[in-house]
């Protein structure tokens, strides 16, 4: 393999169909993709503001990696399912977070963000790498289900160094489990270019587990859409797993704890902003007549208003009942958390009562 | 009643869980063709087929985390770590993901997975093969950790891990293996497997016990009862969730506590039984509670091994100090 990356959509907007994957591209298409993109970047920067005003712990900014993440969510299926990191704004949009429960992690209130049934996203993980093993083994079980399902399983170029993320891939291909993985590389695992994680393109990699890989530019929406949708529905019938390596860049700090001036040099930075993904979907909207005025305000209407409700609902969030820190550690009653719980229950009496 | 080694009553046991069950599915390393290093799979793929029986690549962590997947897929996988000493690979799996994720999940997703490991020493076996870990799973919350002292136990335990919801750390005592005893294998199963079992009651002592410690403390009780001193013996089964009052109960009448395990015994099981005893029978003691066990050593090789595990003269030698005027 080359390490050429697939593109359909240029920098300057121009679409450039690519023989293997084809993509029926309407205006009804990119005016989704833009607006996801849009409310994605909304969320991310409402979030960033609740962290600097002391409203959440901590926040991971998205910022540059909307264009991938939006189009691999695209390219599933309601019925697929995925496993992410904490950096998947964009996938957690397209598939119906609500951007307040998301925030409930950050919050400090609960360490689950949503249903994951409902959502089809399991619940992300912190470790890093680790769900990679998860994606596979939710696949195998599809698998035993004959279920016409896929899996996309979601990590960054850091988890490739991860004992879990080679497990897995070994898993998947021994199993031929129907999961695709979809690498982000945003070039920094926090301080560490991904040249101490490879010296190779990670896309390599995966040949030597035995499955195909693309390197797709990962600030193309419409590649991402159609390499990912390609590589799940091949899943889908049977051929096995797949890997796609988004190239694209991590234009934030990884978490607003972070500070990217002490490792970063400035004109990366204005490299990547010039192969923004929504000011390149942007332009090619405004070529080809699909960006009217009317869209454009209607859905920046709709991010000012997305803004309002995060704001006013994570501001106006309580604390949990401390007694609520017992919940759910056990499905079945366990007698040593019963027993500390009414331990706390006695002491906060006892507080109150004095 | 059927007379079965602990190895056949666990292999009927998954066999019956697998029969009553379609979501039950077994993963582990050499458990399809060869039937598991000590046989516990013996003729389960046959009979059940690749994909319920399912020979994982060597990678435990891969085992227990594809497990992760397949539960919350609604599966109920029960994975086999070939030997105790193996199962750190997995740990981080085992601690960050299986013991929290119905936590994490507010309840909405549980994790019936059942990860067994063959675990003690007493076999003359080479280095990692013979380790005690039962304290690091005891102390995670979420988990629950069980141990069969015997062939009828293991029958009927590992189908009750099975059921649970909850993950459940399965350690097979690995010296008992081999022990024979009569197994019920035709009765529905009942009782709780998550409680403390009094095998024998005594006014001197109470001793304290699980996995293959049971039968050498049943063979000291025999040996004291010869010398006039009567010993209770209680098999804790369960060590999360942990059933002290039975202990509790008998100590306040015997005044004398002895706990028992092959784990080391400084930070081990035995001092949380220790610390619960003392708590609660403290003006009851007629002697401090005392703890039979490892060294603080990493497991030695096999040739200094009857030195280092507690046997019946080092719990008679215990017995004598608590008893001591």
């Amino acid at each position: 393999m080359t390490d050429d990356v697939i593109q359909l959509l240029t920098p300057d907007g121009d679409l450039v169909q690519h023989p293997d994957y084809p993509l029926d591209v309407d205006a009804d298409l990119l005016r989704r993709l833009y607006r996801d993109i849009v409310l994605t970047r909304r969320t991310d920067i409402e979030s960033t503001a609740l962290q600097r005003t002391g409203e959440l712990g901590l926040w991971c900014p998205v910022l540059g990696q909307e264009g991938a993440q939006v189009g691999a969510g695209h390219a599933m299926r309601p019925s697929d399912y995925g496993f992410t990191t904490y950096r998947e704004v964009g996938l957690f949009h397209v598939r119906g977070v609500d951007p307040v429960d998301l925030l409930h992690l950050y919050r400090g209130v609960s360490h689950a963000s949503w249903d994951p049934q409902r959502v089809g996203l399991g619940l992300f993980t912190i470790v890093i790498g680790s769900h990679a093993l998860h994606s596979v083994g939710y696949a195998m079980g599809i698998q035993r289900d004959g279920a016409d399902e896929a899996v996309l399983s979601c990590f960054g170029d850091g988890a490739t160094s991860t004992g879990d993320v080679h497990e897995a891939m070994v898993f998947a291909t021994a199993f031929h489990a129907p999961v695709v993985f979809f690498v982000q590389n945003n070039q920094w695992a926090i301080s560490v270019p991904v040249a101490r994680q490879t010296r190779a393109s990670l896309a390599r990699r995966a040949a030597g587990y035995g499955m195909p890989s693309v390197r797709i530019d990962g600030n193309d929406v419409l590649a991402s859409l159609a390499v990912t949708r390609a590589l799940l529905d091949r899943a889908r019938d049977g051929s096995g797993p797949a890997f796609i390596e988004a190239v694209t860049y991590r234009r934030g700090p990884h978490t607003t704890s972070d500070d990217p001036t002490r490792y970063r040099d400035e004109s990366e930075l204005q490299h990547w902003e010039a192969l923004d993904p929504l000011d390149r979907l942007r332009r090619h909207m405004v070529k080809t007549g699909a960006l009217d005025e009317a869209f454009v305000v209607d859905v920046d209407a709709e991010a000012d208003a997305l803004g309002v409700r995060v704001r006013e609902a994570i501001r106006g969030m309580e604390d949990p009942d401390p007694l609520g820190m017992f919940d759910h550690v056990y499905a079945e009653p366990h007698p040593q958390v019963t027993a500390d719980r009414a331990a706390m229950s006695a002491y906060l009496a006892a507080g109150e009562a004095s | 009643m059927t007379s079965m080694t602990m190895v056949q009553a666990l292999n009927a046991g998954l066999r019956r869980a697998m029969d009553n069950d379609p979501k039950v599915l077994l993963m582990g390393e050499d458990i399809g063709p060869l039937g598991g290093v000590f046989r516990v799979t013996d003729g389960l793929q046959k009979d059940f087929g690749e994909d319920r029986v399912i020979d994982a690549p060597l990678a435990e962590s891969g085992i227990v985390g594809t497990a992760v997947g397949l539960a919350m897929r609604g599966y109920r996988p029960v994975l086999e770590i070939q030997f105790d000493g193996f199962v750190y690979p997995a740990f981080d799996q085992i601690v960050t993901m299986v013991a929290k994720h119905h936590y994490r999940s507010g309840g909405i997703t549980t994790m019936p997975i059942v990860i067994r490991i063959p675990y003690g020493g007493g076999i003359g076996a080479v280095e990692h093969h013979s380790e005690s870990p039962e304290a690091y799973f005891a102390h995670t919350p979420g988990l629950r950790v069980l141990t069969p002292a015997d062939a009828a136990e293991a029958y009927v335990t590992i189908q009750q891990a099975i059921a649970s919801d909850d993950p459940v750390i399965y350690l097979e005592p690995k010296r008992r293996y081999w022990d024979r005893a009569e197994v019920d294998d035709v009765s529905p199963i009942s009782g709780s497997p998550w409680t403390s079992r009094v095998l024998r009651t005594g006014a001197d002592v109470t001793l304290v016990a699980y996995g293959p410690m049971v039968r050498t403390c049943l063979e000291a009780a025999d040996a004291a009862s010869e010398d006039g001193v009567e010993c209770s013996v209680i098999d804790l089964r369960s060590l999360s969730p942990l059933d002290l009052g039975p202990v509790v109960d008998d100590v306040r009448s015997t005044g004398r506590c002895i706990v028992v395990h092959e784990a080391p015994v400084v930070l081990g099981v035995g001092a949380e039984v220790a610390a619960t005893v003392t708590e609660q029978c403290f003006f009851r003691l007629e002697a401090p509670v005392a703890r039979v066990g490892g060294a603080y050593i990493p497991y030695p090789p096999n040739r200094y091994e009857q030195h280092y595990l507690p046997d019946v003269d080092r719990v008679l030698d215990a017995i004598d100090q608590v008893t001591a005027p």
